[in-house]
């Protein structure tokens, strides 16, 4: 499988401040890869980078088989951009941002176009200084997504939309991973939306990145929440390594373990007879809490 | 109007530096003008000859108004005549700067939903702009009377400032809830400034000979504030009528504020097309569609001018033929001469205009960066190069557009009222001005692409033109501070000879500062 973008410990400082700092981000063609972090991680300056709007003080990055620096232009009508703060101009109708950001990428699916905006509900004739920021945000995903290209940058594209329409675009971002030959990479700092539409995940924290890969790997590295009602008190759980918060009520326990110690840990529980169980995998929050606050320790 | 006093310390805190600034540069900016006319003669009868050319010279009248008197109190406030214009820009970009600017971005919104009355900013924005105006008054009051002048007359002085202040600081509440864009509003502000002056000169130079359109003055706050004469007549009313006026328009601004709702404008917002025209498909299209409105409103402006400096040039043509003045006007070269270096001054003016064109123009692609719009279209697969000539092309080509308005408008409307044919030599005049022009369209642009943040450092240069071409020979500055500005390089027409070296030289000058622009900017981070 090849890969759409390959950066290799980009560094961009801003003066004293430092945005990057030694970032790697591998995404493969035809995957959509979340890309996570909080606000000021270095998501948006990424992703300037990779669209050869600014230039790495260190480090390479390749992007579509391209340098995105040198042959911006070129790159650029491989793909479709959504900023994360749109601003339309003031005196242009959404419908005419849409077009002219089409026609300037090569041009327009016009049937996709009308489609879209059906979807979204959104008017095309408003002009830029009257539309919310919701609607703003829906003329840039229109205008990028009735593009015919090879890759989509998304930076933060729902926020400001209503839940009905982020269920829009999660619809709509499935139907372009069923397509196969689209990549996405999809910047977010909303976990249930990278959970539901990624393939992989790269979580940046001060403009590094420190955990990537699918979801079900990252798992593997974490824990999983268990709760229990047992026939009788639990035994020796506690003193088992890999265990984790471990609370007993009664007969009902509610722990955390680690992935290498669950046989262990249930063996422990089947010993005591279980009435009852619920195991649930770590959520993206969690695996996202843990990797900050293992940091900030 | 609960929390006004509130939004006061506010508006104080965020112009800490800028407000201080213009209200004492241009409060001092009299005294000055004291110190220089002293300097400038070693004896009376020195400075009487030069107050009766001054008082016949239409380009003096034309700039800085009429002058009544020959004291040197007198010709100092005469030659302070630009201060009312300045001042009135000052006090409409900070009206608009802290009411309808914030209400676009947001912030009158955060304020308001706070214990905050709805007329508070407004109030706050007024009240602090009207202060400023009246400690103005005091600083140019106490310069005057430091320089040994009666007091009563500086007093007046004081006055007349701070009330032209009051006027267009009431102009602006109004503008600022005409529509629903700062820039808007701005433009609409300013524009009704440089309509005061405009009104101010048509009329005066009619005034010169008696002619029909000297009322032109009295539809205009400046032409009032200039009608005081302090120092001499010191007449009460025309101030009066300027205090009323200033009440007027501030009472329309609060009325009009009350009838729109929050982020609206009075001009209501019309819905646009639903898909874009065929040929909405380059930077340079959009360009076209970013800087339209800009420029048909600057060169309906500049229309205007040229109607009304060639409709006012029959003036200086007949004080020529007046023989009352008969030997003062065969020193100066006669009738013909006299409305040749009118025409010639007119030129140096609207070259000076066209430029603030220009370095709009071009800075309208910094704000693009600033809000997003640049990076929007760059990732849309447009180059860098592309994207900056397209605005490059409307401040490049934009002046042509207006000096060639203003020059045929001018020279038609001349020769239709006095049956001379000088439309050749007034175009010529307005035209040979481009290269100068394109010069500070240059360094806008270099600064764009060199130094992005402190890119309204050309608005400094521009200004550094303007005062060489106010100032320069009254303060008789030695030659390379006048050479800075590239106004000081073209040959005057109609007065002089056509050269072309400094128009070639200037035009390469431009050419370089461009092209050096636009390395830069495809070097850069955007946004930067």
């Amino acid at each position: 499988m090849t890969e759409a973008i390959d950066a290799d410990g980009l560094i961009k400082r801003f003066g004293r401040a430092t945005a990057l700092n030694g970032l790697d981000l591998r995404v493969r063609t035809g995957e959509v890869h979340g890309f996570l972090g909080p606000n000021g991680a270095g998501k948006t300056t990424t992703i300037r980078v990779l669209l050869g709007l600014m230039r790495p003080d260190g480090g390479a990055a390749t992007l579509l088989g391209g340098d995105p620096w040198r042959d911006a232009t070129a790159l650029h009508r491989r793909l479709a951009y959504v900023p994360g703060d749109v601003t339309l101009w003031p005196t242009l109708s959404g419908g005419e941002v849409i077009d002219l950001l089409g026609r300037l990428r090569g041009g327009i699916d016009v049937k996709r176009r009308d489609a879209l905006l059906e979807r979204f509900e959104l008017d095309p004739r408003k002009k830029g200084r009257a539309y919310s920021k919701g609607n703003r945000q829906k003329v840039a995903l229109v205008a990028a997504l009735s593009s015919d290209v090879e890759m989509l940058i998304l930076d933060e594209p729902t926020s400001g939309l209503d839940p009905l329409m982020e269920e829009v675009f999660r619809e709509v971002i499935r139907e372009e991973k069923q397509r196969g030959d689209r990549t996405v990479l999809l910047s977010s700092h909303i976990l249930s939306e990278v959970e539901a539409l990624c393939d992989r995940v790269t979580i940046i924290r001060e403009g590094r990145a420190v955990e990537t890969g699918t979801l079900d790997e990252m798992r593997h590295l974490t824990r999983t929440s268990i709760r229990a009602e047992l026939a009788g008190p639990p035994n020796g759980l506690g003193s088992l390594t890999g265990v984790h918060n471990l609370s007993v009520d009664g007969d009902r326990v509610t722990f955390e373990v680690e992935t290498d110690a669950l046989d262990q840990a249930l063996r422990a529980l089947v010993q005591v007879g279980v009435r009852n169980l619920v195991s649930r995998p770590p959520t993206l929050e969690e695996l996202f809490l843990r990797q900050y606050q293992k940091a900030s320790v | 109007m609960t929390g006004t006093a509130r939004l006061i310390r506010l508006i104080l805190r965020r112009d800490r530096f800028i407000m201080p600034i213009w209200v004492f540069v241009l409060g001092i900016l009299p005294a000055a003008y004291v110190t220089t006319i002293e300097g400038l003669f070693s004896t009376d009868a020195e400075r009487l000859d030069y107050a009766l050319i001054s008082r016949t010279n239409a380009g003096f009248v034309a700039l800085y108004g009429q002058l009544r008197g020959d004291s040197v109190a007198e010709m100092a406030i005469w030659r302070a005549g630009f201060v009312p214009v300045m001042l009135g820009v000052a006090v409409a970009l900070t009206v608009i700067r802290h009411t309808r600017a914030d209400e676009e971005a947001g912030r009158t919104e955060l304020i308001g939903a706070g214990v905050v009355g709805r007329r508070a900013p407004l109030a706050a924005a007024l009240i602090t702009t009207m202060a400023a105006c009246l400690v103005l008054g005091v600083i140019a009051t106490l310069g005057l009377v430091g320089q040994g002048l009666p007091v009563a007359g500086s007093l007046w002085s004081g006055v007349e400032l701070t009330v032209s202040g009051w006027a267009f600081t009431g102009f602006a509440a109004i503008a600022a809830q005409l529509t629903g864009s700062a820039r808007g509003a701005r433009s609409i502000a300013v524009l009704a400034v440089g309509l005061a002056y405009v009104l101010r000169l048509g009329g005066d130079l009619s005034a010169m000979s008696d002619g029909p359109l000297s009322w032109l003055s009295w539809v205009s706050p400046i032409g009032w504030v200039q009608h005081i004469y302090p120092y001499g007549a010191a007449d009460w009313w025309p101030a009066e009528l300027t205090v009323v006026f200033a009440a007027a328009a501030t009472a329309a601004g609060v009325v009009l504020l009350g009838h729109r709702d929050l982020g609206a404008g009075l001009f209501p917002g019309r819905p646009g097309p639903a898909t874009a025209a065929r040929s909405l498909r380059t930077p340079l299209a959009l360009a076209w569609r970013l800087h339209r409105g800009l420029l048909i409103g600057w060169a309906a402006a500049f229309a205007a001018l040229g109607l009304v400096f060639g409709a006012v040039g029959q003036s200086v043509a007949d004080l020529g033929s007046d023989t009352a003045m008969g030997d003062i006007f065969a020193r100066m070269g006669g009738s013909e001469v006299m409305v040749n270096s009118y025409f010639a001054s007119i030129a140096g003016m609207v070259g000076i205009l066209a430029a603030c064109y220009a370095v709009q123009a071009t800075l309208r692609m910094r704000d693009e960066e600033t809000a997003g719009h640049a990076e929007m279209i760059l990732t849309a697969a447009a180059t860098r190069r592309g994207w900056a000539a397209g605005h490059l092309f409307f401040s490049l080509l934009g002046p042509a557009v207006l000096l060639l308005v203003e020059g045929l408008v001018s020279g038609a409307a001349y020769g239709a009222i006095t049956g001379d044919n000088v439309l050749g030599d007034v175009l010529a005049g307005a035209v040979t001005q481009l290269p100068a022009v394109w010069t500070l369209a240059g360094v806008a642009a270099l600064l764009t692409g060199l130094l992005p943040r402190w890119s309204a450092l050309a608005w400094g240069a521009v200004s550094i033109c303007l005062l060489v071409l106010l100032v320069g020979t009254t303060l008789q500055l030695d030659q390379w501070l006048l050479d800075i500005s590239p106004f000081t390089h073209v040959p005057h027409l109609p007065v002089g000879d056509l050269s072309w070296t400094p128009l070639v030289a200037l035009t390469v000058v431009a050419a370089a500062l461009v092209a050096t622009a636009l390395v830069t900017l495809r070097r850069r981070d955007i946004p930067a």
